[in-house]
């Protein structure tokens, strides 16, 4: 890192530190744990774009996958409800996979014709009704246990950590299939069947409530650190805060969230540091030359398009690792709340501002961006105030100003986006 | 056996509303397949220049009824349609001078186009919410029903009723004439032919003597008109809700990629395929189904193929199967 | 010598890298056939793109009818009375033959009915499929369509990329046999060619060209009798 580089990373040290100093420190750390999940999650953008040039507008769909690997890690197993109807959900789900296999396979191995159409509209269609023939009735069965409570089929009840690692499994399983069927057609097609399967996937973990409950959340998920209310009833700890003179409730607080903070930190760097190891290793040229010539690249008898495979999972499934630990942070899975606007454009915007190509970029984008998004929203509405001080109380103009400077963040975002596209298309920090 | 009856509450239930919505996504594809066409590039801002110029619609529609103007059974909005267009028209003009003639110049990839759009979508939708907020807003007034369920019932004795809404009519007949007036632009007209020779072949349109500034222009203003009316026409028959608009998005581009991407004929019959097979997919068929079967085996469940919050899928389902057996899609699109 | 009617004088250029075109001069009189050969990269189409201000010249000019265009765009040559075939991608495919056509004329404001029915007589079989979009026609049919739509500007100069690339011989022969009529209305016929026999027999001026310099020019007569041209371009 040189020293300008340097100097961007502190001046946004100094953007929470001014937060910390003039608001609170427990909001300036709490942008911080944010920044710091945003900023692994346009890591993984960033190997897809920057190192690819994958264009992948699903991240909201990896990020929920995340969180939904979280509740079904880490929440308390239903026993009950697996006796309900657990084993066959399961076989449905088996048998779902059959169907598409068996379905891939006919239309590989059959010559092209009638046949094979009317074979595959077969089994398709049959293997469908099956599917569902077997999970509805098990997916009522479960979702009728304790509904008020759970009705799901719960977790594994494993520590919530692992949830992290699980989320990147299952975001690069999903990875996988939409890898497989949309990689190697155009770019803008991955564009628009990521934006897609992102959408589905929300669709699935809303409508879908013997999973993890659908709209009506799943929360209380376990936390990796203490709670406050039990810090605070700590006599070690009580002694301790009343030792350096810190009120006890705000002590507990900042204490949770630098707690958090610091687990978050050690995933950020610990990719961090296996993308530049990976950039540098032989694999990670390939992967350059690739992106910017991929004919060259394929007439040198590169695999081009299951090297984007690989990239395409890798990068998903630290999004997916991303999406668990913003699960963690929250406590809860709510999967009405996944927005695209926020959850895919808004890390866009982080890895063009950062840059793209480079991982201190797109993490430098990471804090930048996401402190803006939070604090845009009062700056907003301090302007608005200002703006409107002259007029007269109550006048349409000026209750609605007030009511729409809550929207100023999707604008700014916007205007920083143009502005870099066009004045420094190239990020914050470039490439190499 | 009813078939009468399974009939009517086939049409009642699945053509109708599925006509209407393809007539919309049409109509945004078109305005998708537009501007791949001549600018190249997927523009992921269309939902929200829909939005945008729905609101201007709503905006004018308000003012109208606030002056006492109304279309008699007609939706007022019709009225504003006009006014509504020339003010989308305007912004995306603007956008064009100020974002994307700078990147048009420089001959940048279309990956980095598609970037750009991402920033104007974050800047019309801020600003789309900006003016009118993100409730779901009604805006249709005039006669509600053309043919009511009961007076249909009434009329023809049967135990189904058919209803048909206003904006339902008004969405088709308003989408025809749009569609008939552009292919008339795109196949008679100078400068609609130069627009097809300009997205055939850009240099040898150069070649002839086309000046590309100028197509581009004409087609942004196409373009939002085009989507100005889709989303007058959907919130019309349904409601306007800016999220909603930029969702729009998804099923707008699987019609124009299904049909062909860049061909306008393709992008009309993909806004059918992909609204008949949401509707179809996602309507529980057990009405027309007891109709139709003995009695003995009349379906006691919905017969849903799949719950509605999950037409994203069948649209990216379709999408994915089109992609993978026919990559340009039913009618030849580009494949640049 | 008086100064022929489109020149290319002392062309020095390339596509922004090493300089491609070295002092290379190309001419044409008014309602003559000039043909550029010579042996694959010699920079035959570059020599012609040079002319119609394709590529920047870092030295030497085009003048048409005396007057120094070099500086014009190829938009604004096409204005001037100069039209050009590409090699490839030379028709409209989704766009019908007809529609071809008008397209060639658009920078015209007059009626060009007349202008369709010479390109129609010239090419009947243009007439015939004049309905059907030019990307279903044959290889020829193509070429044809390609040559209308470059005439219906009504040029003064008619200048061809390789119009024979991958057509028969047959339909060859036939093209060449349109282009001599083309010339004969007066319009000047600037063409480069890889069948450099066929084409030097039509031509009333040939260039042969290697490593972007003239390395001979004559008549196509004098050089198809040239047996140094003979063994070294024309395989004997």
């Amino acid at each position: 890192m040189n020293g300008r580089n340097f100097m961007l990373f502190a001046l946004v040290g100094l953007l929470f530190a001014v937060t910390g100093f003039l608001q609170s420190w427990n909001l300036s750390l709490s942008i911080l744990q944010m920044a710091l999940v945003s900023a692994i999650m346009a890591l993984g953008v960033n190997i897809q774009w920057g190192y690819a040039g994958l264009f992948n507008v699903g991240v909201m769909g990896f990020a929920a996958l995340g969180g939904l690997a979280v509740v079904l890690t880490a929440s308390a197993p239903e026993p009950e409800a697996w006796r309900a109807g657990g084993p066959g959900i399961l076989l449905a789900l088996v048998l779902g996979a059959v169907t598409v296999t068996a379905a891939v396979q006919v239309y590989k191995r059959m010559a092209p014709g009638l046949a094979r159409m009317v074979l595959l509209l077969g089994v398709l269609i049959g293997g469908f009704f099956l599917f569902r023939a077997v999970l509805d009735p098990n997916v009522a069965a479960v979702e009728a246990i304790n509904p008020s409570v759970s009705g799901n089929l719960g977790g594994l009840g494993l520590p919530v950590v692992l949830a992290w690692p699980a989320g990147g499994l299952l975001a690069a399983a999903a990875a996988w299939v939409i890898g497989k069927t949309a990689l190697g057609l155009r770019s803008d097609y991955l564009a628009i069947a990521t934006l897609g399967i992102a959408e589905i996937v929300i669709a699935v973990m809303k409508n879908e409530d013997w999973l993890a409950r659908g709209v009506k959340n799943v929360i209380g998920l376990p936390r990796p650190v203490p709670y406050e209310v039990n810090l605070q009833r700590d006599p070690g700890f009580l002694d301790w805060a009343q030792g350096w003179g810190f009120d006890p409730v705000t002590a507990s607080s900042v204490l949770v969230k630098l707690s958090y903070c610091g687990l978050f930190l050690v995933v950020l760097l610990a990719i961090v540091w296996l993308s530049e190891m990976a950039l540098r290793s032989p694999w990670g040229r390939m992967m350059r030359a690739i992106r910017d010539n991929e004919v060259a690249a394929e007439a040198m008898g590169k695999d081009v398009t299951r090297r984007h495979l690989q990239i395409f999972i890798l990068g998903s499934a630290v999004i997916g690792i991303a999406g668990a630990m913003m699960t963690t942070l929250d406590g809860q899975l709510t999967p009405g709340t996944y927005q695209p606007l926020r959850f895919t454009f808004l890390i866009w915007v982080m890895v063009i501002v950062g840059g793209s190509g480079n991982n201190w970029g797109a993490v430098l984008g990471g804090f930048l961006i996401w402190w803006l998004w939070v604090m845009v929203e009062p700056l907003g509405l301090a302007l608005i105030a200002g703006i409107t001080s002259g007029m007269a109380e109550g006048s349409w103009l000026k209750s609605h100003l007030q009511d729409a400077s809550a929207h100023m963040r999707l604008l700014t975002m916007g205007v920083i986006l143009l502005l870099v596209l066009r004045f420094s298309p190239r990020g914050l920090i470039p490439e190499k | 056996m009813d078939l009468l009856n399974a009939l009517v509450a086939f049409l009642n239930f699945v053509v109708v509303p599925a006509t209407a919505y393809g007539a919309q996504l049409a109509l945004g594809a078109l305005g998708v397949t537009l501007i791949y066409g001549i600018l190249r590039f997927s523009n992921f801002a269309h939902g929200d220049t829909m939005a945008l110029g729905t609101t201007a619609a709503i905006l004018m529609t308000w003012g109208l009824q606030a002056a006492g103007i109304s279309f008699g059974p007609l939706p007022t909005a019709l009225l504003a349609l006009p006014f509504a267009i020339a003010v989308t028209a305007l912004v995306v003009l603007g956008t064009d001078r100020v974002v994307y003639r700078f990147y048009r110049k420089r001959k940048v990839s279309p990956s980095i186009l598609v970037i750009v759009s991402l920033g104007v979508m974050f800047v019309m939708n801020g600003v789309t919410r900006f003016i009118i907020g993100v409730q779901d807003q009604s805006f249709a007034d005039g006669e509600r029903f053309l043919v009511t369920a009961r007076g249909f019932r009434d009329a023809t004795g049967l135990a189904e009723g058919l209803a048909i809404r206003t904006t339902q009519v008004v969405t088709v007949v308003v989408a025809v004439i749009a569609v008939a007036l552009l292919f008339w632009f795109l196949n008679r007209t100078r400068t609609g032919k130069s627009m097809r020779a300009y997205s055939d072949n850009e240099d040898l349109a150069l070649l002839s003597g086309i000046n590309p500034e100028r197509v581009v222009a004409v087609t942004w203003i196409i373009t939002a008109a085009l989507a100005t009316t889709a989303g007058v026409l959907y919130g019309l028959d349904k409601s306007f809700n800016p999220f909603t608009y930029f969702q729009l998005l998804l099923p707008i581009f699987a019609s124009a990629i299904v049909g062909g991407l860049g061909n306008p004929l393709g992008a009309i019959v993909g806004g059918f395929v992909i609204a008949f097979s949401e509707v179809t997919v996602t309507y529980a068929w057990k009405k027309v189904l007891t109709y139709i079967l003995p009695d003995s085996l009349a379906p006691t469940e919905l017969v849903q193929l799949m719950s509605t919050d999950y037409k994203f899928a069948v649209s990216f389902a379709i999408l994915i199967l089109v992609l993978l057996f026919m990559p340009t899609g039913l009618f030849k699109g580009k494949s640049v | 010598m008086a100064e022929p009617f489109l020149i290319g004088d002392a062309m020095t250029g390339g596509y922004g890298g090493a300089d491609i075109l070295h002092g290379c001069t190309i001419a044409v009189e008014k309602g003559e056939i000039a043909v550029i050969v010579g042996p694959n990269g010699a920079g035959k189409s570059t020599a012609m793109k040079a002319v119609f201000g394709m590529l920047n010249l870092r030295a030497g000019q085009v003048r048409l009818a005396g007057v120094d265009i070099t500086a014009l765009s190829p938009q604004d040559r096409v204005a001037q009375g100069m039209a050009f075939v590409p090699q490839t991608a030379n028709i409209f495919t989704s766009m019908t033959v007809e529609e071809n056509l008008e397209m060639g004329a658009f920078l015209r404001r007059d009626d060009i009915s007349g202008t369709m029915a010479q390109v129609y007589d010239l090419f009947p079989i243009l007439k015939e499929k004049r309905r059907q979009p030019a990307g279903e026609l044959s290889g020829g049919q193509r070429q044809q369509v390609a040559v209308g739509r470059a005439l219906m500007t009504r040029p003064q100069v008619l200048m061809l990329d390789e119009p024979t690339a991958g057509v028969s011989p047959i339909v060859m022969d036939e093209l060449f046999d349109r282009i001599i009529e083309v010339a004969r209305t007066g319009i000047s016929i600037l063409m480069v060619e890889q069948n450099a026999r066929q084409a030097l027999e039509i031509a009333d001026k040939g260039y042969v060209l290697v490593q972007g310099a003239n390395r001979f020019t004559d008549t196509g007569k004098a050089l198809m009798a040239d047996p140094e041209v003979r063994r070294s371009f024309l395989g004997g």
